[in-house]
């Protein structure tokens, strides 16, 4: 495969406007699969959650899924759609070995929820609306498994092999209006979105929503138009893109690879291409003319679904707070600093540090033990946050044990390691590594804190460098300890207060 | 020949349960019969003789132990082979299904089995139940009883001969646009479709979902009414299966009147163009609905002429959608062409030689009529004269109780006839199509032998959705009236087989 | 007069996964013309205003509860199944080699 010749992107968006349209599909959390009985859990052994329903066999029917249906309408609410009244399923016709019936079944004409949208904040701090064409629900495909090739791709493998458990998992795909008017800023737009969809998502606790095992997955729409020009350019469909991070370097590759081709006087194909982490490249897939011809007709095995406005309002009602509103109040209650507020929320940390704070953990620490330690971690790793063997609660006793000074910051990262190689809790972790000294800082603090309390100006001194203040504290505990005090941790101790007032 | 086979359904279970007569012995009269007439008349795919023997035997022990068993136990009855059976191949007709067990019972097959019934094999059929006289099955035709050199109708031609041979008392039929009273009508038996929904399709390998209804076939309209009381019912894995009860068939079939009942006798399904033997016996029949206190009234269907149209946009859209899923992947046949194919090439093999003609022929028609060119042309349009021809019959029912109107313009074809012209094949469906688009009831009886041939004649009655108990009432009047003046049973007019 | 080309019927045929010979391209070309020609004619008694009617009974809102049913085991899933490996469905290459 050539490597495709890139404009610079400065260059790029000089010459062209960029359009973007975002098409996401949402695996639902449903017990059950879309269509069958059969249990929605793909990483079982290969088809043994599959039924003649799902694997497609003759004679078989669909029979729809309530939950499903309810959690898509939820969606639909939560992005500001209209739910239609009178809707139903389609069958969408293609040959694919992944796909059981060689029809998907989805929804054309009339999805389930139409005309929403949704506020976008981008790294930046601008803020865009995004407009939302409609949301549908369909099945997902099983998977196919790709043999002989070097490298497990569809490319080059002798055979494939289909594991149908994932056939007829319930899907929604959210299908955005073309997005314009982004500039320079495409890219981080489309990471963002995906990332509202996500949080939306995982708030409504409709998804588990980890991109990573392709619960929320992307399809980005690029295309170029000379500024200008009225009509809009040929688009290509990057697909399946599966982290954020992916998402906008695919549409930044977009975006210079199609400005180059159309500068030497090319013209876009429109088709579907691949993203590939590894080279940071997408490369062509199949020419989407072949197969776009899918007789769409309405699904004759099942019947209309007309949602009562009682169950419309029921689940409106029920919707959690809004991603973006409740972003706006936390901001006011963790009293964060702006740029520390926004650090959090693109680093896709603020859940985390929620469920910490509601744990009992005092927000700057959580902050601090989040964006300072396990995100750092995490990324030396190439892992997401929410990969880390680590739990909220842990993170909030972990603060709560250096709070109340059982351990200080060096101990504290040294038990976080710990709980990361899967020790335990880190109270059992300080006990089993008997961290001795911990236990007697107890008394040695009850005794610094009484002899700051006398000398109140110690601290304000020590802050201003003038070390040898601590000489009279230090004294003071000695004398209370009855000289069984270690002197040096006294003066530890002292000195971290100091740092940490 | 065994007299047991020449009872009916009712006779055999009225019998079974007195205890005059065993399950097995009924069971092996019948199997009998099939080694007797089977090859000649070809309407088995496949026989289970065993384990009809089997199920059989375990009837007679529940009942020697004084079990309350259900209404049919012991009956054996014949299975049309496009319902999906754990204990026998199901083929649908078609090489590219030859030899596949389903892993798991059609509801009405399970149905049966709780019913404690017999089941004596799968029936013949048009591959995919695509066609009017099984020539279109890939394992040969059957042969219609009354003359081994015609067709026993289609596609369940396999089911309607298996009882005029006396091969079954009852058979299960599918009905997508007369597939169960088309062969009721030229082979002298009865076939209901009944209200679409009321039979489970979960387990019928579907042809047209919008169309297709499992229903009964038998030799009498009583018989057909036990049946029907058998395998109807909701089922939770048909979305479109009725929640609500019909009623007992059998009750109705019992009571059954055609006194002061309006009959309305379609404008259009009249009788032109239909064969002059197939009109005269129609002609007798209203005079002898008339003579028993029924009214005849003239009702006016007018889009009823462009239903033949509009089902062969809606059947082979639906059809090529439905026919999709026999790709070589999961189940089924496969062809691999030489070197080293693609899984699209090994598809495209598969189908080509795995499906037979008229199937390829309706893939292609239903792929046109979908097309994204051609969609509002022609199945848009088609699903709109469907509107149009439930206002006609809502507009007919407002005037009449029953519809009725000859099964089909003809007795019962000779082989070949009308293979090479699709067009005049799909005519014979002309008077039974316009129920499956309105999803309404239909049944044909027999009326006697046409007099230029003498071969069966059947009526068709309809009646407004959900109302099927009232084609048992009129059609087991009618059946009265007529064994009364011919002083046996249609049936009882069919030459006896000679086989050798 | 009917557009059914032969090319017409090839794409169809591609479309629907059919390998057709020459021969039947050719015979479906005549006999789909005859049939398109004729069932042309429910153009004649449809307007715009006509509602479509998709399912022959109307019924709506047929729900599943999200409760497990019995699923096949791999062995029944996979019984039927022309090739398989590892458990699953085998399948030729997806891709021409390029
Ligand atoms: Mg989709
Ligand atoms: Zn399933």
């Amino acid at each position: 495969m050539a490597k495709a010749n890139l404009m610079d992107y400065e260059k790029a968006l000089e010459l062209f406007e960029v359009v973007i349209g975002l098409e996401v599909h949402v695996e639902l959390n449903t017990k059950t699969k879309m269509f069958c009985g059969c249990r929605n859990d793909f990483g079982d052994e290969p088809n043994t959650n599959v039924c003649p329903v799902c694997i497609g066999l003759p004679g078989s029917l669909p029979v729809v899924n309530r939950k499903a249906v309810e959690s898509s309408i939820a969606i639909g609410l939560a992005i500001g759609c209209k739910i239609e009244a009178n809707g139903g399923f389609s069958r969408k016709n293609y040959f694919y070995p992944d796909l059981a019936k060689n029809y998907q079944t989805s929804q054309f004409k009339d999805p389930i929820a139409y005309d929403g949208q949704l506020e976008v904040e981008v790294p930046s701090g601008n803020k865009f609306t995004v407009q939302i064409e409609r949301a549908h629900m369909e099945e997902d495909a099983g998977k196919l498994t790709h043999i002989g090739g070097a490298t497990g791709r569809i490319q080059g493998a002798e055979y494939s092999l289909v594991d149908y458990n994932r056939a007829g998992v319930p899907l929604v795909e959210i299908v955005t209006r073309p997005i314009l008017g982004a500039g320079s800023e495409a890219p981080e737009l489309a990471a963002a979105y995906v990332r509202s969809i996500r949080e939306i998502v995982k708030a409504l606790n409709v998804s588990e929503a980890r991109m990573e095992r392709g619960n929320v997955r992307c399809d980005a729409n690029v295309s170029l138009r000379p500024k200008g020009q009225e009509k809009l350019g040929t688009r290509t469909e990057t697909k399946n893109v599966n982290s954020l991070r992916s998402i906008e370097r695919a549409v930044r590759y977009e975006i210079q690879r199609q400005a180059q081709i159309l500068a030497d006087g090319g013209s876009i194909i429109q088709e579907t291409r691949h993203w590939h982490e590894d080279k940071g490249s997408t490369s062509s897939g199949r020419p989407k003319s072949d197969a776009d011809d899918y007789r769409y007709f309405p699904e004759p095995d099942l019947v209309p679904v007309q949602p009562s406005i009682e169950l419309i309002e029921k689940l409106r009602s029920e919707l959690p707070e809004n991603p973006a509103a409740k972003r706006k109040r936390l901001a006011g209650e963790w009293g964060f600093a702006e740029m520390e507020f926004r650090d959090v929320v693109n680093a896709g940390l603020m859940d985390f540090i929620e469920e910490a704070v509601a744990e009992g953990a005092k927000p700057q620490a959580a902050r601090k033990w989040y964006s300072g330690e396990i995100a750092r971690i995490a990324n030396s790793e190439d892992k997401d946050v929410s990969e880390m063997n680590i739990t909220p609660a842990q993170v909030a006793e972990l603060a709560r044990l250096v709070e109340s000074g059982k351990i200080n910051d060096r101990i504290a990262r040294e038990v976080l390691s710990a709980v990361l190689a899967g020790e335990g809790n880190p109270d059992e972790i300080v006990t089993s590594r008997n961290l001795e000294v911990v236990s007697d800082d107890g008394a040695l603090i009850a005794a610094i804190d009484e002899a700051l309390a006398k000398q109140p100006d110690v601290l304000e001194k020590i802050r201003e460098g003038k070390l040898q203040a601590a000489g009279a504290v230090i004294g003071a505990v000695m004398q209370a300890m009855k000289g069984q005090a270690d002197a040096a941790r006294v003066r530890e101790l002292v000195l971290e207060r100091a740092n940490r007032a | 020949m065994s007299e047991l086979i020449k009872k009916t359904a009712a006779e055999l279970v009225a019998l079974m349960a007195k205890g005059e007569v065993s399950s097995v012995e009924v069971t092996q009269a019948h199997i009998d019969q099939i080694n007797k007439v089977g090859d000649a008349v070809h309407s088995f795919l496949f026989t289970s003789a065993d384990s009809a023997l089997a199920t059989a035997k375990e009837v007679d022990r529940r009942r020697a132990a004084g079990e309350k068993l259900p209404t049919l136990a012991g009956l054996p009855i014949a299975v049309k082979d496009n319902l999906a059976t754990t204990d026998a191949p199901t083929t649908a007709g078609s090489k590219i299904l030859e030899g596949w067990i389903s892993p798991y019972d059609a509801t009405v097959v399970t149905k049966l089995r709780n019913e404690l019934m017999p089941i004596l094999g799968k029936t013949n059929l048009d591959e995919f139940a695509m066609g009017s006289s099984t020539e279109f099955s890939a394992y040969g035709p059957s042969k219609n009883p009354w003359d081994l050199t015609r067709i026993p109708g289609g596609s369940g031609g396999g089911s309607s001969s298996v009882v005029a041979s006396f091969q079954a008392p009852l058979a299960i039929g599918s009905d997508t646009g007369g597939s169960i009273r088309f062969p009721g009508a030229v082979t002298g038996t009865v076939g209901t479709k009944p209200t679409y929904g009321a039979v489970s399709r979960y387990g019928l390998i579907a042809l047209a979902s919008s169309l297709d209804q499992i229903g009964p076939v038998a030799r009498n309209v009583l018989d057909a009414a036990y049946l029907q009381d058998v395998i109807a019912g909701h089922d939770p894995y048909d979305s479109t299966s009725l929640t609500q009860s019909l009623g007992s068939m059998v009750e109705a079939a019992k009571s059954g009147s055609v006194k002061g009942k309006k009959f309305g006798l379609i404008k259009q399904l009249a009788g032109e163009g239909f064969q002059q033997g197939v009109k005269n016996r129609f002609a007798e029949a209203i005079q002898l609905i008339t003579e028993a206190g029924g009214e005849i009234v003239e009702v006016d269907c007018p889009s009823f002429d462009y239903a033949i149209d509009a089902y062969y946009l809606i059947l082979p859209a639906e059809a090529s959608s439905n026919l999709a899923k026999f790709d070589s992947v999961r189940f089924g046949m496969r062809v691999t062409p030489e070197g080293n194919p693609t899984i699209e090439k090994v598809m495209a093999a598969t189908r080509e030689l795995g499906f037979g003609p008229e199937v390829k022929r309706r893939i292609i028609l239903g792929t046109y009529a979908l097309s994204a060119g051609s969609f509002d042309k022609f199945y848009g349009a088609a699903l709109k004269v469907r509107t149009l021809i439930q206002r006609d019959f809502d507009n007919a029912f407002s005037k009449a109780d029953i519809l009725i109107s000859p099964t089909a313009p003809t007795t019962a074809f000779k082989f070949g006839e009308k293979v090479a012209d699709p067009l005049a094949m799909y005519l014979n469906d002309i008077a039974t199509i316009p129920a499956n688009l309105a999803g309404i009831p239909g049944m044909s009886i027999p009326i006697g032998l046409a007099d230029e041939d003498n071969l069966p004649v059947g009526i068709q009655f309809l009646a407004p959705n959900y109302q099927d108990a009232k084609l048992y009432e009129v059609g087991a009047a009618l059946e009265g009236i007529l064994e009364g003046i011919w002083g046996k049973r249609m049936i009882d007019f069919a030459p006896n087989l000679e086989v050798k | 007069m009917s557009e059914i080309t032969p090319d017409l019927v090839r794409h169809l045929a591609g479309l629907a996964r059919i390998d057709l010979t020459e021969d039947e391209v050719v015979r479906f070309t005549e006999q789909l013309s005859v049939i398109v020609d004729s069932v042309a004619k429910i153009a004649n008694i449809i307007d715009a205003e006509t509602p479509i009617t998709s399912h022959p009974i109307p019924l709506a809102n047929v729900f599943r509860e999200d409760v497990v049913l019995p699923s096949l085991t791999q062995e029944q899933a996979l019984s039927g199944a022309p090739d398989q490996a590892q458990g699953r469905f085998r399948v030729s290459a997806i891709l021409d080699e390029e």
